[in-house]
């Protein structure tokens, strides 16, 4: 009797945790068929589910209209690069505030978090006039810097929280071995830190990869990345929904292929700390 | 040579004193034990002497050179710690062999010293593995073992054993202690067990809030300790304490007598009269704690098996050379 319960209750946790993971898919799954739709099905009422004609004319489209790779080249420098200065910057910080904390640290970690807390709307004005001053308008580089910035707060977080777990006990064992604090880093420490810092690496590619508010007052054209070229199909002659959601498609399809292979780790670097 | 001298050491942390001025003189090849309650200032002392603390005042010698600026790394000791501290990242050979690497020795022969190593703790069944893959008396023996493959001047032990359940804690208390006097290395082990202080060390540093109450061999302190705090620390279990007339007659404010050493009477008398308010029968020994009214709770040992029960009526008799006195601030009073 009770084992029919408990099998029952599986079957029903089961059958809600698919449905729940359906409805929070469904707008991306929605979005990739309606790429594939023409024009005229993609807003149809009532709307046709998979039996529709397939199409791959929007992404053609698309191509055509604007440059993908050019969009895509910058996402990747965007993101890689501001990811990159982020963990340089980062790993000291965090080092220093993980292992040799003082009365103010928490302080420090708790003024840095409340940079985030500000809206960034309420300094659009200001950076973008220092932009325009330094000529960075439309350029990488000032994407790269911007984002850098405004992600940093997280990196340090999440990489003093990774370095906080490791024992202090085996950075002094290297140290009684006979490691030299350069040695003991490269040694002892990084090895050890390797999955925080990839979990932080990854959650960082993905915030800088979707950020949209500062690409999309920043750039124009040279230095667009993939969320500038999504919104341009949001266009002044109308909305254009198969080719907004081929656009949209081809955007998220990189960050969502390594999104899917590096889960784990995403989700380690999340609950980090939440379970022993 | 292994020869490590304290003086005056002293370790403020803010305005909290933790330790107050050590002086100790550690001779080379000797096992010294630091034992004392929790807080007492046993572990900083030990990091003190590593150097992974920074003294407040006073002068470490090893060898007869000065080391209190220098990083451990360069004092030449080599530490075990309670949590093993093992580098998760790298087999038992790695880890073994780290400060081998560290000091630049080649591969051949840090692989050769390694394998010494590990054939002297049964480890080379073991060496490729991760410290995961261990149990945890294996991952102690591989903390052992990367203390020894160095040849250290001294080995420091940070309460290694705390970690092992109680049959593995006796077995491995034996082999460190066959395997310092095997390697004839000055070490400095700390513990809050007094049965392993009693039973590893050659001599033994009582400490209690930051002082150190006594420094002898284990037999000293048992038969000759210092003062009240160490009487009571050592030994187990633990001395008996009577104040009042019996004392005063005895001419001391407190005197203190050993279970072992109460001479057990079932209706003798003299000594101390009392009711057995609960009996321990272990077989070699039988442990009687007796309510002897206004002198308190007394403990008996009896060597054997002795049919006494809780509610039997008691008189135990001290053997008078065995009575410690103490004065009223404490302190023994000899002769």
């Amino acid at each position: 009797m009770a084992r029919m319960a408990t099998t029952r209750r599986v079957v029903v946790s089961t059958i809600g945790a698919w449905l729940f993971g359906f409805l929070i898919f469904f707008p991306i799954l929605w979005m990739v068929l309606a790429s594939f739709k023409t024009e005229l099905e993609a807003f149809a009422i009532p709307p046709s589910f998979l039996f529709f004609h397939w199409t791959t004319e929007n992404y053609a489209t698309v191509q055509e209209r604007s440059d993908y790779f050019l969009h895509a080249t910058n996402s990747i420098i965007i993101a890689g690069g501001s990811t990159l200065i982020a963990l340089l910057i980062a790993i000291p910080a965090a080092w220093s505030m993980a292992f040799s904390p003082t009365k103010r640290t928490k302080d420090i970690l708790l003024w840095m978090l409340s940079t985030k807390m500000m809206p960034p709307v309420g300094v659009l004005v200001p950076i973008y006039l220092i932009y325009k001053s330094f000529g960075l308008l439309d350029s990488r580089i000032g994407l790269v810097f911007i984002l850098c910035l405004g992600n940093l707060p997280i990196v340090i977080w999440m990489l003093f929280t990774y370095f906080k777990e490791i024992p202090r006990d085996i950075l002094e064992a290297a140290r009684m071995d006979g490691a030299t604090i350069g040695r003991e880093l490269v040694h002892v420490l990084t090895p050890m830190a390797i999955p925080g810092l990839a979990s932080t690496m990854l959650l960082n590619l993905i915030l800088a990869w979707n950020e949209a508010f500062w690409t999309l007052n920043l750039s124009t054209s040279n230095a667009a990345p993939l969320t500038t070229f999504i919104a341009s199909y949001s266009s002044p002659e109308g909305l254009f929904w198969a080719k907004l959601s081929a656009a949209s498609t081809l955007a998220i399809a990189p960050i969502l292929v390594l999104g899917w292979f590096s889960q784990k780790q995403l989700v380690r670097g999340l609950t980090f700390g939440a379970v022993k | 040579m292994g020869q490590i001298t304290l003086q005056d050491v002293q370790k403020s942390f803010g305005p909290v004193h933790i330790i107050k001025g050590a002086d100790l003189e550690i001779a080379d090849g000797s096992f010294v034990v630091f034992v004392g309650p929790s807080g007492c200032g046993k572990t900083t002392l030990l990091r003190l002497i590593a150097g992974l603390e920074d003294v407040s005042g006073g002068k470490i010698l090893i060898d007869g050179k000065n080391v209190v600026d220098t990083p451990p790394a360069k004092r030449g000791l080599s530490m075990v710690f309670q949590s093993y501290a093992l580098y998760p990242h790298m087999s038992v050979r790695g880890n073994i062999g780290f400060g081998l690497k560290m000091a630049g020795l080649s591969k051949d022969e840090t692989n050769r010293k390694v394998e010494a190593a590990a054939a002297t703790l049964n480890l080379t069944p073991y060496l490729d593995r991760k410290p995961r893959e261990l149990s945890g008396g294996q991952r102690q023996r591989v903390a052992i073992g990367r203390a020894i493959v160095r040849e250290p001047k001294a080995f420091l032990f940070d309460e290694p054993l705390s970690n092992l359940d109680a049959a593995l804690r006796v077995q491995m208390r034996i082999e460190v202690t066959r395997l310092q006097k095997q390697l004839g290395t000055t070490a400095i082990y700390v513990t809050h067990d007094q049965v392993e202080a009693m039973t590893m060390a050659d001599k033994i540093v009582v400490l209690n809030g930051g002082k150190i109450e006594q420094y002898g061999s284990p037999l000293d302190l048992y038969e000759k300790p210092a003062n009240l705090f160490v009487a009571g620390f050592i030994g187990s279990p633990k001395m008996n304490f009577v104040t009042g007339e019996h004392a005063l007659q005895k001419g001391a404010a407190t005197i203190g007598v050993r279970p072992e050493h109460l001479k057990i009477e079932r209706d003798g008398a003299g000594g101390w009269q009392g009711t057995i308010a609960v009996a321990e029968h272990l077989g070699s020994d039988t442990f009687l704690y007796v309510d002897a009214g206004p002198l308190g709770m007394l403990t008996a040992r009896y060597i054997g098996e002795l049919s006494l029960h809780a509610g039997d009526h008691v008189s135990l008799v001290p053997d008078p050379a065995r009575i410690h006195r103490f004065d009223a601030s404490g302190n023994a009073i000899r002769g």
